[in-house]
């Protein structure tokens, strides 16, 4: 049905419904009833300001060259940090955000002004949600229309009356701005429910520092450390327990979020733990932290999670991310949150036409920084301008609705743009029509040439005491083209540092707290979160894992080339034992064990190839080295400085570019041996550096207990096969190089193979790093290191499932288990003894889960089925 | 009439669940003609971080957690409630025209209309659609008065939908509803209300029981009722006023309130989220039984 058809059909119901809408209050949204009022304001102003001059001509001296040599230097340090590049992305492709080196500068006048509009923004917008989860004055006095609360879906109703008695409701606060010609900011945005992007705003700063340090000497740049000093202390005072050291976390969706990269950042910036729902549990009214010591009260969470998922038994119960039972907690005062869960109601284009008239009212003063002119189309007028005017105006929803973005008109059709007309028709309350006005721009550096872009700057503030305090800076998000008219919410291409300039000269202000001369400071050790722990665990476990594929990945390729010189078929039956061994030991099967096993025998290049290149398959080197990366990310700030360096330099350059004809050729073989060197610089780095407290003992167990297995493994699929005395003494001497230790048994055994001497080294060498026995004597070591829950005298179940495994290897004689009788093709006592090693370890590793981890379990709403159903 | 009234919920889990937390809304509120004599709620297993607070709405919530592993979980509500009749004729202010009504609704903002506002826009599982002015049109002709407009609507929905308990589930949308004319009391509810508030009326939702009486000569059968749902129409003056599309009546003595809300999501007897537990399995079973009245 046409809109004309349509509305010629119109009912009386509807008449009457249009004629009360007609006598809805209109009062409170402020009407521009022509377009471009905007432009009016703005003096022709295309050229640069003063700050810009000064700062082109020192670019200039650097010249272009330099200058793109020094923002991939730049690009590269963000790439490393993970801002551009998303360990956890299933696609494992990078962020297409480019660096811009050319900062935004804004001079300390107009940031005074701009500071003074956004502090009294959020003072506001604070009155207003008070308002709206307290006694709603707002509406009875006609000043909001009632359904902008009740129709709004940020209006949580559990919410209601659940604010706490502090001074400000909104803890965080974000505004997305925008620059008219004339060099005022506009708010295009308001961002009060998840301020995003603080923690870019801080990398972009740290890696223009340390890309191009000369530029800073030029000017007075405002330090941000100061915001995160604030934003720090605005979090103790939310504590209304522990408030001398409140135990504060910042909550994250998890690894899979876009911008788990800025959760992980700032939370290892703040000092925090992160955490996921999972991690979190609510008993008696409090929230606790699960942690390898048992559970640890929570005093404050800075989430990032959206609100509507913070607690799926008040809020959406299909919500996997949330903490059950969180909204009672908050209710009941034993947690505060930041920001309060239910600000999403803010987060409303429509109420950016009433601001004006609210700030009047509430604050008594004028609205100092100005937004976007904005028609709610839920009153009459507003809403026949906007229909009027689709063809220049954008077009929001008030909140996200399913399917629909916006409507930006000169990307639509004719025809597109009549189905908005109906559905804005249909729902006029759902809509906002805001004039995207044209705006300055700000030189940038782009595709090797400076050109003009337009941006968009987030800023970001924090409740302190009775007020705010701004980010004297923020996150610049440059157009992607040079001609391309700004819109909301789309991704920038690239961001910018920006620049806050001062007055004062060179005033430090540190992070650090500072402490009185004689101040006793205690030190503070908190147990280990569980998710942290787990993290370290396979942090450990993975890089031991592609170890030890690498080492036996290159004694078959090393045997490979021997092959091709030489062509002797001992080589080859040797090859044909060995590759077995490596499916075994990366589980990668069928591979040469099963299915298809003779084929790949024969051949066995392509199937090579894979496990060491193919990022899809499970066990492959390249797997394994992102599975490594995906574990150690998050606990990159437990590590060593240069640990997560090494880690992602492997995870990023192992892209052997070799083709099957170049397996065996030495090409894959030298790429290993780099690889080898640099696994050595990470677990000599952790090593050397690491305090040893629970992380450390956590990511030697994993270490520990991969090697153990890799060991297993290895001896099983290579010498318990019984040989011929020729081949057996070659295949001992491949077990003996791929585990490292050919140099050590020559030296003990004087060059005599013989399969219980390789045994008593392997097995049985307490004080040998790399025999079986010194793995378990080392967990047994480290585990007794963990903390306990609760302190009792029996031992634990892996304290248990240790000490059974390594008295079983201290009472077994090595030299019995080389025994065979009559027509063994194997060693039967070898083959029974390292099973039963393997299973006490896989056994340990699943105790160690349930034990110190934050095990994975399902969630499930109750009550979802159930409805009421009577009839009589 | 005097009621003694046994809600019975039991989730029985194919693993153990290891912890899990709920929130009940099975005691009975008091309403202008409804008295609560006594409420009780027994858990099983033994509750711990159990509180009772009222929701937004004013409806009677009690939130506990079990602490401790379990494969079977049973909440018993057991409440005496008094419910006065209802007198039969509308009251005077129900004269007043659906137009007038609506339009009070836009633009009054006395405390009374203000309390009203809630219940006047989409909710989780009711949205406003042309379809929904389409089926309340024939029930609103010009200058109608509210309540004789309501219960048109009332009679059109039990003569037109069918009571299908097989037919609709708790996500069936009430589009589908609307299209299949068939459903179940809540569907009903729903239905109603979704019609008035595409006209710009407040309506909310019911939640409760009814009491039913056995055919003459048989037993009553005990725990064989279930819970029960309705809808209201906020009239200036004279407040919310119960319809039940489902039995085509006004509530009266044999309807027994426990709470309201925009929807069914605002009420839902008892709701939780469990750790673990495998598949589950809900018993529910319900019994009103008349008491005798020795207040009158």
């Amino acid at each position: 049905m046409t809109f004309a058809a349509r509305q010629a059909g119109r009912s009386e119901t509807d008449r009457v419904k249009q004629e009360t809408e007609q006598r809805n209050i209109s009062a409170g949204q402020s009407f521009v009833t022509e377009l471009g009022q905007t432009q009016s304001l703005r003096a022709a102003v295309g050229s640069l300001s003063k700050h810009e001059q000064e700062l082109m001509q020192t670019i200039d001296k650097l010249g272009v060259n330099r200058l793109e040599r020094r923002r991939k230097e730049a690009q590269r340090l963000l790439r490393e940090n993970g801002a551009t590049h998303n360990v956890f992305d299933p696609l494992d492709t990078p962020r297409s955000w480019q660096f811009d080196p050319i900062p935004l500068i804004i001079s300390s006048e107009e940031w005074a002004q701009l500071e003074a509009g956004l502090v009294q923004r959020a003072e506001l917008l604070d009155l207003i949600l008070a308002d709206i989860y307290g006694p709603r004055k707002l509406i009875e006095k006609g000043l909001l229309p009632a359904e902008l609360i009740f129709a709004h879906k940020g209006f949580l109703w559990p919410c209601v009356g659940l604010l706490p008695p502090t001074e400000r409701h909104l803890n965080l606060y974000s505004a997305n701005l925008v620059r008219g010609r004339d060099g005022r900011f506009w708010v295009i945005e308001d961002r009060p429910q998840l301020p995003h992007g603080s923690g870019y705003a801080l990398e972009n700063r740290i890696v223009m520092a340390q890309s191009f340090p000369r530029l800073f000497e030029d000017f007075q740049v405002h330090r941000l450390a100061m915001y995160f000093r604030a934003l720090r202390t605005s979090l103790t005072q939310l504590a209304r327990h522990n408030r001398a050291e409140p135990h504060i976390v910042v909550l994250t969706p998890g690894p899979e979020h876009d911008a788990y990269f800025e959760h992980a950042y700032l939370a290892a910036y703040l000092g925090y733990p992160l955490v996921q729902g999972g991690d979190l549990v609510v008993r008696d009214g409090f929230v606790w932290l699960k942690s390898v010591g048992g559970l640890q009260q929570v005093d404050v969470i800075l989430r990032r999670l959206n609100d509507d998922l913070c607690d799926p038994l008040e809020l959406r119960g299909d919500s996997l991310f949330g903490v059950p039972g969180l909204l009672e907690a908050v209710r009941r005062g034993n947690v505060a949150t930041a920001n309060t869960i239910g600000s999403s109601v803010l987060e409303n284009p429509a109420l950016m036409a009433f601001l004006p008239s609210l700030s009047r009212q509430l604050l008594g003063e004028e609205l100092r920084l100005p937004s976007v002119a904005t028609w709610w189309c839920g009153q009459p007028r507003e809403r026949d301008f906007v229909l009027d005017n689709l063809d220049k105006l954008v077009v929001r929803p008030i909140h996200p609705l399913p399917g629909v973005r916006q409507m930006v008109p000169w990307e639509l059709s004719g025809a597109e743009i009549e189905i908005w007309r109906e559905r804005i028709f249909e729902a006029p309350h759902l809509y906002v029509g805001q004039e995207l006005a044209s705006l300055a721009t700000a030189p940038s550096f782009v595709s090797d040439r400076i050109e003009p872009r337009t941006s968009i700057i987030s800023t970001f503030l924090t409740a302190q005491e009775h007020s705010y305090v701004a980010m004297p800076g923020g996150l610049t998000r440059i157009n992607a083209t040079r001609d391309s008219l700004l819109i909301p919410n789309q991704e920038g291409r690239g961001c910018k540092d920006t620049w806050v300039l001062t007055p004062e000269p060179g005033k430090q202000v540190t992070f650090w707290r500072q402490a009185q001369p004689d101040q006793l400071i205690k030190p503070l050790i908190r147990t280990l979160p569980s998710r942290a722990a787990e993290n370290l665990y396979w942090t450990g476990r993975y890089a031991e894992r592609t170890e030890a594929t690498s080492r036996l990945l290159r004694s078959i390729l090393g045997k490979l080339r021997e092959l091709k010189e030489f062509r002797d078929p001992d080589d080859r039956r040797n090859i044909e034992q060995l590759l077995p061994a490596l499916t075994h030991v990366t589980a990668t099967y069928p591979g040469f064990v099963g299915k298809n096993a003779a084929e790949k025998l024969a051949d066995p290049r392509e199937e090579l190839l894979s496990l060491a290149a193919d990022s899809k398959r499970q066990g492959s080197l390249r797997s394994t080295l992102r599975s490594l990366a995906r574990s150690a990310y998050p606990v990159r700030d437990l590590l060593p400085e240069d640990a997560w360096r090494v880690v992602d330099n492997m995870q990023q350059n192992w892209r052997p570019k070799v083709v099957i004809s170049q397996i065996g050729s030495g090409r894959l073989y030298d790429n290993i041996n780099s690889l080898v060197v640099k696994l050595s610089a990470f677990s000599g780095l952790t090593h050397e550096n690491m305090s040893r407290e629970t992380a450390w003992l956590l990511l030697n167990i994993g270490r520990r207990l991969e090697r153990a297995l890799n060991l297993i493994e290895l001896l099983k699929a290579t010498l318990v096969p019984c040989y011929d005395p020729a081949m057996e003494a070659q295949m001992m001497e491949t077990v003996l190089t791929t585990s490292n230790s050919l140099i050590v048994f020559r030296r003990r055994y004087r060059s005599f193979m013989q399969l219980s001497t390789i045994l008593e080294l392997l097995l049985k060498d307490e004080s040998y790093p790399r025999a079986l026995a010194y793995q378990l004597h080392q967990l047994q070591r480290h585990i007794e290191g963990l903390p306990r829950d609760q302190p009792t005298d029996a031992p634990r179940a892996d304290e248990q499932l240790i000490a059974r495994a390594l008295a079983d290897l201290r009472n077994i004689d090595h030299r019995q288990l080389t025994h065979l009788s009559g027509s063994d093709s194997t060693y039967p006592l070898l083959e029974k003894f390292l099973m039963a090693q393997k299973e006490h370890l896989d056994k340990l590793s699943g105790v160690l889960v349930q034990l110190y981890f934050s095990p994975v379990q399902v969630l499930q709403q109750m009550g979802a089925t159930a409805r009421q159903d009577r009839s009589s | 009439m005097k009621y003694r009234v046994t809600h019975t919920t039991s989730y029985l889990y194919t693993a153990p669940v290891a912890t899990c937390r709920n929130q009940a809304c099975l005691l009975p509120r008091e309403t202008s003609r409804q008295k609560c004599l006594t409420s009780d709620l027994q858990i099983l297993p033994g509750p711990s971080d159990l509180r009772e607070r009222r929701d937004f709405f004013g409806n009677r919530l009690t939130h506990f957690a079990i602490q401790e592993a379990h494969k079977e979980l049973v909440v018993t509500a057991t409440s005496e409630v008094s419910v006065a009749a209802t007198p039969l004729a509308p009251p005077p202010a129900g004269k007043r025209s659906w137009e007038q009504v609506a339009r009070l609704l836009a633009t009054d903002r006395s405390r009374q209309t203000l309390d009203a506002l809630p219940y006047l826009f989409d909710s989780p599982f009711i949205k406003e659609s042309r379809q929904l002015i389409d089926y309340a049109r024939p029930s609103f002709p010009a200058d109608r008065p509210l309540v004789e407009a309501v219960s048109d609507l009332m009679q059109r929905i039990y003569r037109d939908f069918k009571y299908d308990p097989g037919f609709t589930s708790i996500s069936t949308p009430l589009a589908e509803v609307l299209k299949n004319r068939r459903g179940v009391c809540q569907d009903f509810a729903h239905l109603g209300i979704g019609c008035l508030r595409s006209i710009g009326l407040a309506a909310r939702y019911v939640s409760g029981y009814i009491e039913t009486l056995p055919p003459p000569g048989q037993e009553r059968l005990v725990g064989a009722d279930a819970s029960h749902a309705w809808f209201a129409v906020y009239a200036p003056d004279a407040g919310w006023i119960d319809f039940d599309p489902t039995n085509n009546q006004l509530p009266m003595e044999q309807h027994i309130t426990v709470s309201w809300g925009r929807d069914f999501s605002d009420v839902s007897p008892l709701r939780g989220i469990a750790l673990g537990g495998g598949k589950h399995k809900v018993v529910v079973s319900v019994d009103v039984a008349r008491q005798a009245d020795n207040m009158a």
